[in-house]
C-alpha cells in the first residue's frame, strides 16, 4: 500500500465524510414535520426523531434521551441486539467470541464500585447506583470498529465520561486517565489463561477523556448492559478501536504518565497506546483499510472502506493535530 | 445363541477390523464423512448459521478443516504401523486430496470474503505479511502433490521419485502450523494451536524415531 507523504494532521477525504448539515438536517426536517402538527406523517416523524431504539426486553430499562451532541447519533442502520451480545470479546470470559455470552452470567454487578482516585481534588469511591443518578441519560448511537476488521453500529446509554471527571477536579498533574477493568477469578472462568496480564488496563490522554464523545456507558437497547458487554459500567469510544474501550470498570486513575495498557504491553509493535481507527495504518498482520459491517448484507457482503477517526474526524480531528499517526499508531 | 458364544477361539480383533477396512462401502463412505464439514459450512453460509460474522467463520473453518485433513493423513502410516493393518493406505490419497480441496476452499474463501477477489489487492496482501506468506506458501506447496496423486503419475515419476516429492507434506504441515500460530499470536491465543502443534509433533516425531532406530538402510 502506498502511503502519503506525512504532513502532520493529515484531513481525510472530504467526499468521503457526511457532512455535519446533511444528517442533523435530516432530523430538523422530520421535527419540523411533526411540528407541523395537523399533518398525517406527524406523530410517526415525532416518534422517528425522538424516539430511543426499541428495547428487546431482556434486561432491566435504561431509558436514555437521544443526545443532542456533534456526532453522538449516526443514522446508519443499527446492528442486531443478537450480534452485539453474542459475538464479544471480553477474554475473562474467554477467548472465543461466542464465549463471554456463554460465561458472563457468573458476573456479579452489584454491589459494585468504582474507585475514582489519583490526581484529583476529590478522589471518591462511587457506588454503581450515584453513577447511575450522576448525569442524565443519553442514548448515543456510535459505529464501533474493532481492531480485527469488523465493526457494528451500537445504540449505548450513558453519558460523557467528562461529566464524572468534572466533578472529581483533576489537578493539573492529571494528563492521563487509567482505567482498570474487574479481575476476579471466582466470576471469570478465562482468567486462570495467560493470553493477557490481568487485570485487563486502558487509557486515555486527557484531553481525549473529556471530549464529549467518550462515553461512560451502563446500557444499550434502552436496556441495562448485558454481562458480556461489560456490565455494569463500561468505556465507549468510538473514534478508537474497540479494545481501548474497557469493560465492567472498577478504578479509573488520573495520573501524570501515560498508562500501561494490557494489550500494548502484550504486543507494543501491533497495539499502539493511542490505536485511534485509522484505515492508513495497518496491522502487522492485516489491512485496516477495510472493515466488515456484522449483520450488513450475509456472507458474500462486500467490505466497507474503513473512515479516518472512524468517522468522527469532525469532532476529535483536532485532539491529534501536528501528531505523526504513523509514529503514534 | 449359545453355540455363538461357545468357548471356541475367538476371532483376532485384527481380522475383525480388516474385514471392516476392506469393505467395498468403506472408502466411499469416508469420502462422504470427509465432506461433512463442507455440507455443514455450505449450509451454514446459506442458512445464516454461521454467527455474527459468518465471512470470518467461513476462513477461519476451511483453514482448521485443511490442518485437521493433514494431521489426518499424516497419522494413516503411524496407524497403519502400530495396529499392522497395510489396508489403511488405501485412504491415505483421498484424506490428502481432502486437505487439498480443504486448502482450495480456504484461498478461495479469504480470496473472495476478505478480499473481493481483487488480485491486485490479494498479491499486495499477501506479500506484506509473514502469516499470510507462510500459508500462502503451504498452499503452493500442496499444488504438486494434489497434480501427481493419481497413478499414471505415480508411474510416470517413479515410486522413488515420488515418494520424494511427497515428503514435501512434512514441510507442509509445518508451515501450516507456522500460519496457524502466527494468526492466533496477534491475540496471544495459543491454546487451541498447543493442540496441533502436540498432535505433529507426535506425527512427526513418530518418525524421526523410527528412521533413527531402523538405521541409514532407509
Amino acid at each position: 500500500m502506498h502511503y502519503r507523504k506525512d504532513r502532520g494532521f493529515d484531513h481525510g477525504v472530504a467526499s468521503e465524510i457526511t457532512p455535519r448539515g446533511v444528517y442533523e438536517g435530516r432530523r430538523d426536517l422530520l421535527k419540523l414535520i411533526a411540528a407541523g402538527g395537523g399533518m398525517a406523517l406527524g406523530p410517526w416523524a415525532l416518534r422517528d426523531a425522538m424516539a430511543q431504539t426499541a428495547r428487546p426486553g431482556k434486561l432491566a430499562a435504561l431509558p436514555g434521551t437521544r443526545s443532542a451532541i456533534a456526532g453522538g447519533v449516526t443514522m446508519e442502520k443499527v446492528t442486531s441486539y443478537t450480534d452485539i451480545t453474542s459475538y464479544n470479546n471480553y477474554y475473562e470470559f474467554g477467548t472465543d467470541k461466542a464465549e463471554p455470552a456463554q460465561n458472563a452470567g457468573s458476573l456479579k454487578t452489584r454491589p459494585w464500585t468504582v474507585a475514582v482516585e489519583g490526581e484529583v481534588k476529590k478522589p471518591k469511591v462511587y457506588d454503581i447506583d450515584e453513577l447511575l443518578k450522576l448525569s442524565a441519560m443519553e442514548e448515543r448511537i456510535y459505529r464501533m470498529r474493532c481492531v480485527e476488521g469488523w465493526s457494528m453500529v451500537i445504540p449505548w446509554v450513558g453519558y460523557s465520561l467528562a461529566e464524572l471527571i468534572k466533578r472529581v477536579e483533576p489537578t493539573g498533574n492529571a494528563k492521563f486517565v487509567e482505567f482498570t477493568t474487574l479481575a476476579d477469578s471466582k466470576q471469570m472462568p478465562a482468567l486462570s489463561s495467560n493470553v493477557l496480564a490481568w487485570p485487563y488496563v486502558e487509557g486515555l490522554r486527557m484531553d481525549e477523556a473529556m471530549n464529549p464523545l467518550a462515553l461512560l456507558s451502563f446500557g444499550l437497547y434502552g436496556e441495562v448492559l448485558p454481562n458480556q458487554n461489560g456490565a455494569p459500567l463500561r468505556l465507549a469510544v468510538p473514534w478508537k478501536y474497540g479494545f481501548k474501550s474497557g469493560k465492567s470498570i472498577v478504578k479509573i486513575r488520573f495520573t501524570d504518565k501515560q498508562p500501561a495498557t494490557s494489550w500494548n504491553l502484550a504486543a507494543a509493535r501491533e497495539y499502539g497506546f493511542y490505536s485511534n481507527v485509522n484505515p492508513k495504518v495497518d496491522h502487522p498482520r492485516w489491512s485496516q483499510a477495510t472493515e466488515r459491517r456484522i449483520g450488513e448484507g450475509g456472507v458474500f457482503a462486500k467490505k466497507r472502506p474503513t473512515l479516518m477517526f472512524n468517522g468522527y474526524e469532525p469532532q476529535v480531528g483536532q485532539l491529534y493535530a501536528g501528531m505523526d499517526l504513523q509514529k503514534y499508531f | 445363541m449359545a453355540a455363538v458364544l461357545s468357548p471356541s477361539a475367538p476371532k483376532p480383533a485384527a481380522a475383525r477390523s480388516k474385514a471392516l477396512w476392506l469393505h467395498p462401502a468403506a472408502k466411499p463412505l469416508l469420502f462422504v464423512v470427509c465432506l461433512l464439514p463442507f455440507a455443514w459450512l455450505l449450509y451454514g453460509a446459506f442458512a445464516d448459521a454461521l454467527g455474527a460474522n459468518p465471512a470470518e467463520a467461513l476462513i477461519r473453518s476451511t483453514g482448521d478443516w485443511t490442518l485437521r485433513f493433514l494431521c489426518i493423513t499424516l497419522a494413516v502410516t503411524p496407524l497403519r504401523v502400530i495396529t499392522s493393518q497395510p489396508a489403511l493406505l488405501r485412504f491415505r490419497r483421498m484424506l490428502g486430496l481432502f486437505a487439498f480441496f480443504y486448502v482450495v476452499l480456504h484461498f478461495l474463501a479469504y480470496s473472495w470474503l476478505d478480499m473481493g477477489f481483487d488480485l491486485e489487492a490479494i498479491t499486495r496482501d499477501i506479500p506484506k505479511r509473514p502469516f499470510a506468506l507462510v500459508g500462502f506458501l503451504a498452499f503452493l506447496l500442496m499444488i504438486p502433490l494434489a497434480a501427481t496423486s493419481f497413478n499414471r503419475a505415480i508411474k510416470a515419476l517413479g515410486a522413488k521419485r515420488w515418494q520424494t516429492l511427497h515428503k514435501l507434506v512434512y514441510g507442509i504441515v509445518l508451515l501450516g502450523l507456522l500460519h496457524f500460530f502466527w494468526m492466533k499470536a496477534a491475540k496471544n491465543n495459543f491454546a487451541e494451536v498447543a493442540v496441533y502443534a502436540v498432535v505433529i509433533a507426535v506425527l512427526l516425531g513418530w518418525r524421526l524415531v523410527r528412521r533413527i532406530r531402523s538405521g541409514p538402510a532407509r
